[in-house]
C-alpha cells in the first residue's frame, strides 16, 4: 500500500471524525470509531440497493415486485451499475480502513479448525488469542473483497455488451452470478452474527461501543490490548461478584 | 397466409404457462432469400425503413456499396456486400440481405430476464415488445447473429419484427413486397423450404455451383428466414454468416438450471441461521445478565 493511499484514507478518517463522536460510558469500550461506522452503513446501503436492483434483473420471478421499487425495469437496469460502483467505491475505503486488523495470521487458521465448536456454542468464552476480529469475520471480509472484485470485472462487460463481445459477456454473466451467491450467503451469515447470534454486537456498529464483558467473551486478546487487563481474570471476578 | 391475431408460443422471463397456447393452430411462416438472384438494389432496405416509419439516417461509406457497417436500432434490414477472392484470382461479388433470422430456438428470448419483453408467436416470428424491455441487453449477447441493437436514448433494444403487424393482417413483410427480382419470397416454412431446396438443386445440377445449398441452421433448430447460397460450405464469406450459430451455453444451462438452484441454496442460509438461533441459541456475553 502506497503512502499516498494511506494519507488519503487518514484524511477522510479525520474529516468524518470531526463531524461525529462516540460516547463511551463506564463499563464500555470503544469498538468502532465514527469513520468506520459511517463507512459500514454506506457500504450496507449501497449493497442493499445493488442487491435488490440486481435481484430484479437476476430472476424473472422476483421481477414484478422488485423493479417497481426502483421506478420500473429500465430504471432498475440503469441504476444497478451505479449502485454497484458506489458500493465498490465505499468498500474500497473500508478495505483500506480495515486492511491491517483483517490480515490473516496463524491464530486465524487455528480458530478455523475449531469452527464446529464455535458454531455449536461449545465454549462460552472465545480462546485467549482472538483479537479485534476473529477468523470468521476475516473470512467474511476477504470473501467480500474477492466477490466485489469478481463483480466489478464481470459487471463492466455486461454493462457494455457490444464493446466486449459475446463470449466475454456470456462468461461474465456466470461469474457475476457466482459472486452474487458468495456475497449473498456471506451477507445472511453476517447479519445473523451481528444481531441475533451474539447479543451486544449490533451496538458496536450503531453507537460504536461494546460492554466490557462482551469484549472479554468474544475478543479476549483485543480486551487485553484495549484495557491492559487480563480478560479471563476479569471474567472470573465478574462471575464471583454475580454469585 | 395467417390471418387474425397472432398466437404467442413463448414469452421471455415468464413464469407459468403461455396464455392461450395451442388454442389456434397456425402455419409457420418463413422468409426465403435467394442470395444468387439478389442484385443489391436495396429496395428492401428502403421498404423496411418506410413501413416501420423510421427516419433515414446517415450512411457510412467504406469502399463498398453497403449502406452502413451493420444493422442499427432503426435500420433493421441491410444488404451486406462482400468481394470474395476466388482461387482463380477473380472476385465473387456477394450480397446478402442481413436481418433477424427469427430462430426457432431464439437466443435472445432465452437470455431475456424481463417478463414479456420478447415473444415468439406460433407462426415462428420472434418479436420484441419494447414496453416490457428493461434495456439489460442480455439479448445482444444471446443472439448468434448480432441482430438486437440498443437505443441509448430510449434505453431499449430493437430489431426486425418480420413485419408481424403486416403478417398478422395477412400481408407479406414490406421487404418482400418491394423486391423487384423475386429473390425474396414469403410463405409457410414447409413451402419455402421446398422452394429453396429446389432452387439449390437447380444451382447444383444446372448452374455450375456444386456446393449450393440452403442455410437453415439446425444449431438453433432452424430459422424462419432461410437463404439459398452458392456455397453452403462457406457461409462466412456472405458478410460473416455463422456456419453453426450457437446460443452461449451460459444463457441456457446456467439460466434455466444452475441459477435458480444456486439462488435457492444461497437463500437457504437464512433458514439455517434462523434454526441455529432456535436450536443453539445466542452466544451471550459472559457472565450473562440475570433476568430480574
Amino acid at each position: 500500500m502506497s503512502t499516498a493511499i494511506e494519507r488519503f484514507d487518514e484524511r477522510a478518517r479525520r474529516r468524518v471524525g470531526e463531524h461525529g463522536r462516540t460516547v463511551v460510558y463506564e463499563g464500555e469500550l470503544l469498538r468502532h470509531p465514527v469513520y468506520t461506522r459511517v463507512l459500514h452503513w454506506s457500504v450496507a446501503t449501497f449493497f442493499l440497493l445493488a442487491l435488490l436492483s440486481g435481484f430484479a434483473i437476476y430472476s424473472p420471478w422476483l421481477f414484478h415486485w422488485l423493479t417497481p421499487l426502483f421506478g420500473g425495469g429500465p430504471t432498475t437496469r440503469l441504476l444497478h451499475p451505479w449502485f454497484s460502483l458506489a458500493f465498490v467505491g465505499v468498500f474500497a475505503l473500508q478495505f483500506l480502513n480495515w486492511l491491517q486488523p483483517m490480515t490473516w495470521g496463524g491464530d486465524d487458521s487455528r480458530w478455523m479448525r475449531r469452527l464446529r465448536e464455535y458454531v455449536s456454542n461449545t465454549d462460552t468464552l472465545e480462546p485467549e488469542y482472538v483479537d479485534f476480529f476473529n477468523a470468521g469475520q476475516k473470512a467474511y471480509f476477504w470473501a467480500i473483497v474477492g466477490s466485489a472484485i469478481l463483480f466489478l470485472i464481470s459487471g463492466i462487460p455486461m454493462w457494455f455488451p457490444r464493446t466486449f463481445g459475446q463470449i466475454l459477456v456470456s462468461i461474465s454473466y456466470v461469474l457475476h452470478d457466482l459472486a452474487a451467491i458468495v456475497m449473498l450467503v456471506g451477507f445472511i451469515v453476517h447479519v445473523y452474527e451481528g444481531t441475533g447470534a451474539q447479543p451486544g454486537t449490533f451496538r458496536s456498529m450503531t453507537r460504536g461501543t461494546v460492554e466490557r464483558r462482551w469484549a472479554w467473551t468474544h475478543h479476549p486478546a483485543w480486551y487485553r490490548k484495549a484495557t491492559g487487563r487480563d480478560p479471563r481474570a476479569d471474567h472470573d471476578e465478574a462471575v464471583k461478584k454475580r454469585s | 397466409m395467417p390471418t387474425g391475431t397472432l398466437q404467442i408460443r413463448q414469452i421471455s422471463g415468464h413464469t407459468g404457462p403461455t396464455p392461450g397456447a395451442g388454442m389456434q393452430r397456425e402455419e409457420e411462416v418463413c422468409k426465403y432469400i435467394d442470395v444468387t438472384t439478389c442484385i443489391g438494389c436495396k429496395a428492401c432496405e428502403v421498404a423496411c425503413v418506410e413501413w416501420n416509419d423510421m427516419p433515414f439516417q446517415q450512411t457510412t461509406f467504406d469502399n463498398t456499396y453497403q449502406t452502413m457497417p451493420s444493422t442499427a436500432w432503426n435500420y433493421w434490414n441491410l444488404i451486406k456486400f462482400d468481394e470474395h477472392p476466388q482461387e482463380d484470382g477473380t472476385l465473387k461479388w456477394l450480397m446478402r440481405k442481413d436481418q433477424c433470422m427469427h430462430c426457432e430456438d431464439p437466443g435472445c428470448l432465452r437470455a431475456c430476464p424481463a417478463d414479456g419483453a420478447i415473444v415468439q408467436y406460433t407462426n415462428g416470428i420472434v418479436d420484441f415488445q419494447q414496453e416490457n424491455c428493461i434495456g439489460c441487453q442480455y439479448c445482444v449477447s444471446g443472439c448468434p447473429f448480432d441482430i438486437p441493437k440498443f437505443n441509448n436514448n430510449t434505453k431499449k433494444v430493437y430489431k426486425c419484427t418480420l413485419c408481424s403487424d403486416r403478417v398478422g393482417q395477412g400481408l407479406e413483410p414490406a421487404c418482400i413486397k418491394s423486391c423487384p427480382t423475386g429473390c425474396l419470397k414469403f410463405g409457410t416454412k414447409a413451402d419455402m423450404r421446398a422452394l429453396a431446396d429446389a432452387r439449390a438443386r437447380q444451382l447444383r445440377e444446372h448452374s455450375g455451383f456444386p456446393n449450393a445449398g440452403v442455410y437453415d441452421p439446425p444449431s438453433v433448430s432452424g430459422t424462419h428466414v432461410i437463404y439459398v447460397l452458392h456455397d453452403i460450405t462457406k457461409p462466412e464469406m456472405y458478410g460473416g454468416l455463422p456456419a453453426t450459430p450457437r446460443i452461449p451455453v451460459s444463457f441456457t444451462l446456467w439460466k434455466r438450471v444452475a441459477k435458480p438452484v444456486a439462488l435457492l441454496l444461497a437463500l437457504f442460509a437464512a433458514p439455517v441461521a434462523f434454526f441455529h438461533y432456535i436450536a443453539e441459541g445466542p452466544k451471550e456475553s459472559q457472565p450473562p445478565e440475570v433476568p430480574r
